[in-house]
């Protein structure tokens, strides 16, 4: 054998154990989706059989009729959507706000305001969690509280309790500032000399230049709306009122042994942002990849 | 995932390139209504961020020398709280708890998610499809992914043990059992975060010099010592950001605990946060919940800064 054809097939063993082990990887990876999706359309009996059966003998969609009879669940599917979709929908317009302000406009307090909101970002949710919800809870004038905040529920179990406290994170207005610098300076000055008010040169020329970072923005926003779970569990105590990730997570507690509407109920709990991520996949790497190297 | 640390960003702003003396742009007429436009553009942002974190970061220290239920107003307990967290075994117990879930899914974090990024980082066919399968996790619900785990890891009906059982090893009984509980909830966390992790790995390998690379090939050095010369140490800067994140991220473990053991068995899973949320929101005593927020705060604090001087330390030559 010649030192060349040596050398082939080692490429190729090479080649073949690399994707293998990749291959290998990428299946535990995939496999809860698998497995949940297989368990959910098995019929109770193939649920518990041994050895386990991988794929079902029949298909059957009775658990998905019993997870969406047995708990209010598309009540609490609903719910999710809306406030998902209010906090994209606040991030990304007072987020694109005040980015540009930051990093467009000359006004007093630019930059300490700005640094302050840069360092709120080191700061752990967990500590702002008990006073957050005394916050909530002792909105003046609300709820049946009187000008002190006292009296009522605030603004516990209303829908505001989730959508106030994240309508913008420092994270959307940190990501847009940075995008509003690469935009070229220019293009503002011009329309500032021709007299163009302050919100028309942000909202008519660049706005609709940063869609990318806006269509970034709203899918990090959302998947982090859609899949909150401790602070709704904590504002949200009204059955009606429960995010689905809640119902899950009680369902989960109460039925532990019914695999079968517990596998259709995650299913449903995880194909929003599954197929966002399907088709907004490269917005999702991108704005991975801004806070990961700083970007510029 | 919406939580991060800038790595130098450009953190000047508009106002940074001007003269210090000239005309302050407020002054003038144009300059006056941009000021005006700025301040009314962040005024939004900034009142939310009063009310929703500069209050609450205050409020969670002034509360933490309270006795606080909800119903009656706050009483002034000095240091009580903390003199009671000092003597609290179960505070312990969750520190203990975090700083053996750290020990396991950190390093195994930084190994994975750095392997899979070096492995992707090759100019093979397939491999963006790789990436997004490794990715698909990072965006699936917390809560539903720890469901379907836990199902996974059963004992006698889950694919895991069934799996291992074809090459003879006998599985444990996972969440079921004090010595393996906290480590299932390791590997789900390690499943979710490492495609986050492995692509800014992947961004961090494009910035290495490639002509360090071709002098070490130059200089004959093998693969393993080009990672431990060249790549390693170029992706001190990623090691770090990843380090950090996952550290803080770490200690504030709740979902995957709440979902997948409820703390148990016999509190081997129960977290910092979790406590906090059962003193809190359980047992209504906001103002020794606070005292234990506020306490991990300053861990969390000091973790991060250990790692920092650590990760200096590092730095070659």
């Amino acid at each position: 054998m010649t030192s060349r054809t040596t050398a082939t097939i080692r490429l190729v063993l090479g080649r073949t154990v690399f994707y293998g082990v990749l291959t290998v990887m990428g299946l535990f990876m995939l496999l809860p989706f698998l497995w949940s999706l297989s368990t959910s359309l098995k019929p109770n009996e193939e649920i518990i059989a041994l050895p386990i059966k991988w794929l079902p003998g029949s298909l059957t969609f009775e658990h998905y009729w019993s997870a969406f009879t047995t708990v209010p669940f598309a009540r609490h599917f609903a719910n999710s959507m809306l406030l998902a979709v209010a906090g994209v929908a606040t991030n990304v317009l007072l987020g694109a706000l005040a980015g540009y302000a930051f990093a467009r406009l000359a006004f007093r307090g630019n930059r300490l305001l700005f640094r302050l909101l840069l360092a709120s970002m080191m700061v752990p949710p967990v500590v702002t969690l008990v006073p957050s919800f005394i916050i909530v809870r002792s909105m003046p004038l609300v709820g049946g509280n009187d000008i002190t905040g006292q009296g009522g529920a605030g603004l516990l179990n209303t829908y505001w309790a989730v959508i106030l406290p994240g309508a913008v994170g420092a994270f959307a207005v940190f990501m847009m500032r940075q995008f509003f610098l690469a935009l070229p300076k220019d293009l503002g000055e011009a329309a500032r000399v021709d007299g163009c008010r302050e919100f028309r040169i942000f909202w008519s020329i660049y706005l609709p230049l940063c869609r990318p970072a806006l269509a970034t923005l709203s899918v990090f926003t959302f998947v982090a709306g859609w899949n909150g779970f401790l602070w709704p569990l904590i504002v949200l105590n009204d059955p009606d009122m429960m995010t689905i990730q809640m119902s899950l997570a009680a369902f989960s507690y109460n039925q532990k042994t019914d695999y079968g509407p517990l596998m259709a109920g995650s299913i449903v709990a995880m194909v929003p942002t599954l197929l966002l991520f399907a088709f907004g996949q490269r917005y999702l790497t991108r704005g991975l990849a801004f806070t990961g190297t700083g970007s510029k | 995932m919406t939580r991060t640390l800038a790595t130098g960003p450009d953190i000047r702003g508009p106002a940074a390139g001007r003269p210090r003396h000239g005309r302050r742009p407020e002054r003038s007429a144009p300059g006056r209504h941009q000021a005006r436009a700025g301040r009314a553009f962040t005024a939004p942002a900034m009142a939310l961020f009063l009310v929703f974190t500069v209050l609450p970061v205050a409020g969670a220290f002034g509360l933490s020398f309270t006795t606080y239920d909800v119903l009656t107003p706050p009483s002034w307990a000095g240091l009580a709280n903390y003199g009671r967290l000092l003597e609290d075994e179960t505070f312990f117990t969750t520190l203990k708890n975090i700083l053996y879930y750290c020990a396991m899914f950190v390093p195994a974090m930084i190994a994975i998610s750095l392997a899979l990024a070096l492995a992707l980082s090759r100019r093979l066919p397939g491999m963006a499809i790789f990436r997004t399968v490794y990715f698909i996790p990072v965006v699936t619900s917390p809560v539903a992914a720890a469901t379907v785990w836990a199902w996974m890891l059963n004992s006698h009906y889950g694919p895991i043990n069934e799996v291992l059982g074809y090459f003879g090893i006998p599985g444990p009984a996972w969440v079921g059992d004090g010595s393996t509980a906290m480590m299932s909830i390791v590997i789900v966390t390690l499943w979710q975060g490492v495609g986050s992790n492995m692509l800014i790995y992947l961004a961090g390998l494009q910035n290495v010099p490639a002509h360090l690379y071709e002098a070490a090939a130059l200089d004959g050095a093998g693969r393993w010592r080009t990672f431990l010369h060249i790549t390693w140490p170029s992706l001190r800067t990623t090691t770090f950001f990843v380090t950090t994140l996952s550290l803080i991220g770490a200690f504030q473990l709740f979902d995957q605990a709440y979902v997948m053991t409820k703390g148990g068995p016999g509190n081997t899973t129960l977290t910092p946060v979790y406590q906090i949320y059962e003193t809190g929101f359980n047992r209504l005593q906001m103002g020794y919940a606070s005292a234990q927020a506020f306490t991990l705060f300053v861990i969390i604090v000091a973790v991060t800064v250990i790692n920092m001087r650590v990760n200096r330390d590092q730095v070659p030559e």
